[in-house]
This record gives structure tokens, C-alpha cells and sequence, in this order.
């Protein structure tokens, strides 16, 4: 298998004959998600010839290119010369790599999420509560009091990957999944906590809902929420449920 | 300036090389899923290659050609006829305003490419035209074609260029010539699909691996633009792992618990969490395009070099055909 470890020992290797992946390690922590994020913002502040996109998630970066771009920035000694697209988008992020500072702090922003829980909103709410010995109100506020970190965002358009959940509430998912959960709906399943952008089949514990889109296709980052922000849910009441969710539908 | 479509088929929809640049934010990339046929069906009108055109599956649609418009049709062969009479496919065709283009039976692939010169007149959402049909987006009204909905071309009026014929065949005007595609795109009998290793293809058994690319794999009927699921021998991981999501990419084979493998394509999901045992080269990925639910395929491995030298090769057989269509059309 092609693969090279770098100097910050960080281990490149393909994903196909287009992308590459270059893996920090092999758990959630946010030393690693430093290192993805500089790396990432390094390469997009200075992007190489054929670069196309980069994806973060909770241990890796991966990186996709164009070959023929890539290639055809190299200059060749003979036409007849192979000159190995990943080879070479392997030493420029190689070369990045060692050149990096990970010692800096990433500046967070934070996302705050108004959402209304329980009742309709969350029909899993009081299941989450029993399941703890806990009340309804306890849920809300140790989910409310949170701080969660987006990792990644993937799955749908929009939809983050936080961590950060308290243990208190933790709770596995539906035995069978809903066929479909309605856009802005939070849920919990395991460790993890989300909001689901647009409506899709899930089998999260659905816990309230947030009147705001997510996704939006007509912006450009067409995502509310981005890798390594801080996101908070502050409790609101259907009333302020429904009169922001007016607002968003002038948008 | 228009077709209209008279009857929708099964699944028609824009697409053009797909919306690149979002990933990061979840959004997927949607795009051809047979790329190389809708990149020729673009050079043959005189497109660029990266221009949208129209993606025609297993029963195509019932076109109203409601101006004078330059077409190429290449891809799978679903017998496209101007009213009720074949026309060829990987050729320059003038249609005149009043005509029909149809499909008919399916004979070779699944997903034929309709490019018009100049293109279809749509906005482009995120930098590009094709449509993201879960997330409504993109293409006509986010959605696949419709019967009575008119597609607006981009250019007024085109006149019959002069190296067509200057007689009617079969109700169009033709080129004496066709592009020689089976390089670049074939459509054979339980055809060999080359891969790569996949990320995690070192956690599978040595029995898995053995069976990936000696035994026929299956298109599952639970296939469609997002992936086809594959029903052969069961692939089992040494022992259980839950992995953490990541980036996947047109053509990673990965595995469920379940153990039939699913091999993700156009409208892909940015991530997954499954282990992959492999990467479909991207140069074999258009004649994936082409297999029929209910159709095998063989799987076999070569190096990443190889693969890098395949696709650079096939780039260069595009650039070739792409200089000859000039050529040809200027005569």
C-alpha cells in the first residue's frame, strides 16, 4: 500500500486515483482536530495546481485533486516520463506539514441554536428523561448548558458532527429508525448530539426542535454551521418557536 | 428556443461533471454518472465539456423539439428515434423545430447523455447546473423531468452547421462521421471493474479478500445514482470495529455489517462510516454507469500507479477525440 508517514507524523495515503487522506489519529480529541484545521486552512489559503476540495472529519483531512491539473503543473524531463499524480500532491502536503505551527490556538466561533423542546417538537423527550431518572426539565437544561464542538459536517448538507454530549443523557438509539424526521430537529443518539438540516429517515431520540435552516443552498458557505464551531441550544417556547420560524420562511 | 417534455420516462435529470468545492459543508456532488459520455455528447455540439446536459435512464422521455437545435446523443443505447425513425447515437445531429425524439427499448447500458449546443438555459446553484434530487436542488426545479415542463435552451437559434448533410435522414441532419468511444466507454457482458485497495481493505479476512476478486458480484435492484448494492459472497471484517466517519469518494466500495458490499457513485454521501475494501478506478467508473440492476460484474485489482496511468491515458484519448471533432466540423 502507498503510504508515507510525515515528520509530524501524521500518515498519508490514496482514497482512489483522485483524493488522498492524511490521518492525524484514531480518536475523538481535540489536539487532533487542531491539526486538521490548520493543516486545512493551510492548504486552502495556498492551494497547489489541481487542488479541488478538502473534507475534515474527526481524525483525517482528505484532500481531492484533479490528476491531470496536478500533473501537468509538474514540468516533465521526457513526454514519455510517469509522474505519479499522488506522489506529487503527497510531498507539497508533505512539505506543508513540516512547515506548520500547530502551537497556535484556533479561534471558535459560536453558533448559538434556539430550540424548542419537547411535546411536538421533541416526541422523545420524556423517553430520554425516563431512561435517566431524570425530569423533562433536567434534560433540557443539562442539553441547554452544553458546549458542543462541530468536528466534521457530513452525512447531509449541513448536518454536524458534535461532541461534547454529558453522559447524564446520553441515550441509544430508536430500535427501528422513523422513516422520515422533520427538518430542525435535535436529537440524541449515543454520545452524539445534532440537528438534522433537511428532512431525512433516522433513528435519533428526538428531543425538541430549532425554527432555523441549516442548509442553505442559496449562500455561499451553503452551511450554517462549519468545522470547529462552537455550537450552544438555548431554550425557547413555542410561541417564539412560531414566530421565528415566520422569519426564516420571508428569508 | 425549448423542448418540451411530452412524457417524462423513468428518471431523466440535468446533470453536468458535478458540484465540487462543498463537500466540506455536507453538500454532496452529484454530476453524470457515466462522465465521459456526456463530456463526448458536449464536444460533439461544440460545448464545453464541463456543460450540463441531459441524463436519460433505462426508459427515456418524449422531447417536443420546439426550435432548430444541434443534439448529440451518446451513453447507453435506449434507441433514440426522431418521430418514430432511429437516429444515430456519437454524432452531431440537427434537428429541425416540430420534431419528436424519443426512446425506445433498452439495448446496450442504462443512461444515455443528450447535450444541446449552447446548453440548457437554468441557473446554476453553487457553481453548478446538475441536480441534487434528495436535497431538491439544482438541475430543473430540483427535481428529475416532468411531463409538461418546457427546458429553456441558451442559444436563440442555431442553423445547420455545414459539414452536416444537406439531406433530411431520418428525420435529422448528420455527420458522415462518428466518434470512435469504445476506449473510453464499452458496454460488455459481466464486464471487469478495476480497483484499488481501499482504506481499510487490511481489516478484511483473507477469505473476504479472495472472494472480492474471484467471485461475480451482483447489482442489486436497491441500486440507484447514490450507489449500487452488490449481492455476492458475504465480505466480513477479521473482527468487529465501529470506525469514525470520514470522506468518501466516487467509487469507494465499502462494506455494512451485513457484509454485501455497496459501491457509492454520483450521489454519494459526502461521508461513512463503513469500511472500504476498495476504490473503483475512476476510468472504469463510466462503464459502471452502464450495468443493469441484475447484471455481474467481476472486480480486479491493480496498483495506484496503474490506475493513475489509466486515467491519464483516457484524458489524453478525450483530448485527442476532442482536436479531431474540431477538425471535422470545420471542414
Amino acid at each position: 500500500m502507498n503510504q508515507t508517514v510525515t515528520k509530524a507524523s501524521a500518515v498519508i495515503s490514496p482514497l482512489g486515483d483522485s483524493a488522498l487522506v492524511i490521518t492525524f489519529g484514531d480518536s475523538i480529541q481535540y489536539d487532533i482536530h487542531k491539526q486538521i484545521k490548520t493543516c486545512k486552512d493551510s492548504i486552502e489559503l495556498n492551494p497547489f495546481p489541481g487542488f479541488i476540495e478538502c473534507v475534515p472529519a474527526f481524525t483525517n483531512l482528505t484532500i481531492f485533486y484533479n490528476p491531470l491539473e496536478v500533473v501537468a503543473a509538474v514540468g516533465k524531463k521526457q513526454k514519455k516520463e510517469f509522474v505519479s499524480p499522488f506522489e506529487v500532491v503527497s510531498s507539497i502536503v508533505q512539505s506543508k506539514l513540516e512547515n506548520e505551527q500547530t502551537e497556535k490556538e484556533l479561534d471558535h466561533r459560536t453558533v448559538s441554536i434556539p430550540v424548542c423542546y419537547g411535546g411536538e417538537y421533541g416526541p422523545d423527550l420524556e423517553y430520554v428523561a425516563r431512561h435517566h431518572n431524570l425530569t423533562t426539565e433536567e434534560v433540557i437544561s443539562i442539553h441547554s448548558e452544553g458546549e458542543y464542538l462541530a468536528y466534521m459536517i457530513g452525512f447531509a448538507p449541513g448536518f454536524p458532527f458534535l461532541g461534547g454530549l454529558s453522559e447524564r443523557i446520553a441515550t441509544p438509539r430508536r430500535p427501528s429508525p422513523r422513516t422520515s424526521i422533520p427538518a430542525g430537529s435535535v436529537g440524541i443518539a449515543g454520545m452524539q448530539t445534532g440537528v438534522y438540516p433537511i428532512s431525512t429517515p433516522g433513528g435519533w431520540q428526538l428531543i425538541g426542535q430549532t425554527p432555523i435552516k441549516l442548509f442553505l443552498p442559496e449562500q455561499n458557505p451553503p452551511s450554517l454551521l462549519q468545522a470547529g464551531d462552537i455550537i450552544k441550544f438555548e431554550p425557547i417556547s413555542k410561541e417564539e418557536y412560531q414566530e421565528m420560524q415566520a422569519k426564516e420562511g420571508e428569508k | 428556443m425549448s423542448m418540451r417534455v411530452s412524457k417524462a420516462g423513468l428518471l431523466t435529470s440535468i446533470q453536468d461533471l458535478g458540484r465540487r468545492g462543498f463537500q466540506q459543508h455536507g453538500v454532496i456532488v452529484s454530476g453524470a454518472m457515466d462522465s465521459y459520455s456526456l463530456r463526448i455528447a458536449n464536444l460533439l455540439v461544440g460545448n464545453d465539456e464541463k456543460e450540463a446536459g441531459l441524463e436519460v435512464t433505462l426508459m427515456g422521455p418524449t422531447l417536443e423539439i420546439e426550435s432548430d437545435c444541434l443534439v448529440a446523443i451518446t451513453g447507453g443505447d435506449l434507441a433514440p428515434s426522431v418521430n418514430g425513425k432511429l437516429v444515430p447515437m456519437w454524432k452531431p445531429l440537427f434537428i429541425p423545430k416540430g420534431s419528436t425524439l424519443s426512446f425506445g427499448p433498452c439495448k446496450t447500458g442504462c443512461r444515455s447523455y443528450l447535450s444541446v449546443a449552447g446548453g440548457f438555459a437554468i441557473n446554476e446553484v453553487l457553481n453548478s447546473k446538475s441536480t441534487y434530487l434528495r436535497g431538491e436542488i439544482g438541475g430543473y426545479k430540483g427535481r428529475a423531468l416532468q411531463t409538461d415542463d418546457v427546458l429553456p435552451l441558451s442559444v436563440p437559434a442555431v442553423s445547420k452547421p455545414a459539414f452536416l448533410s444537406n439531406e433530411l435522414i431520418n428525420g435529422v441532419y448528420t455527420s458522415s462521421w462518428s466518434v470512435n468511444y469504445k476506449e473510453l466507454v464499452h458496454f460488455t457482458k459481466k464486464p471487469g471493474v478495476r480497483v484499488i485497495n481501499g482504506s481499510q481493505y487490511d481489516l478484511f479476512t483473507a477469505e473476504s479478500k479472495s472472494h472480492f476478486t474471484k467471485e461475480p458480484f451482483k447489482v442489486s435492484n436497491q441500486s440507484d445514482r447514490m450507489g449500487y448494492r452488490m449481492d455476492g459472497p458475504s465480505l466480513q471484517l477479521q473482527e468487529k470495529k465501529e470506525l469514525l466517519s470520514e470522506a468518501v469518494s466516487k467509487g469507494s466500495v465499502q462494506v455494512p455489517p451485513d457484509g454485501n458490499p455497496i459501491i457509492l457513485l454520483a450521489d454519494r454521501q459526502t461521508t461513512g462510516g463503513y469500511p472500504k475494501i476498495a476504490q473503483v478506478i475512476t476510468a472504469d467508473l463510466p462503464l459502471l454507469a452502464q450495468v443493469k440492476p441484475g447484471e455481474s460484474i467481476y472486480f480486479s485489482h491493480i496498483s495506484l500507479h496503474e490506475a493513475e496511468k489509466i486515467y491519464l491515458e483516457k484524458e489524453q484519448m478525450l483530448q485527442e477525440l476532442k482536436i479531431a471533432v474540431n477538425l471535422a466540423s470545420t471542414k
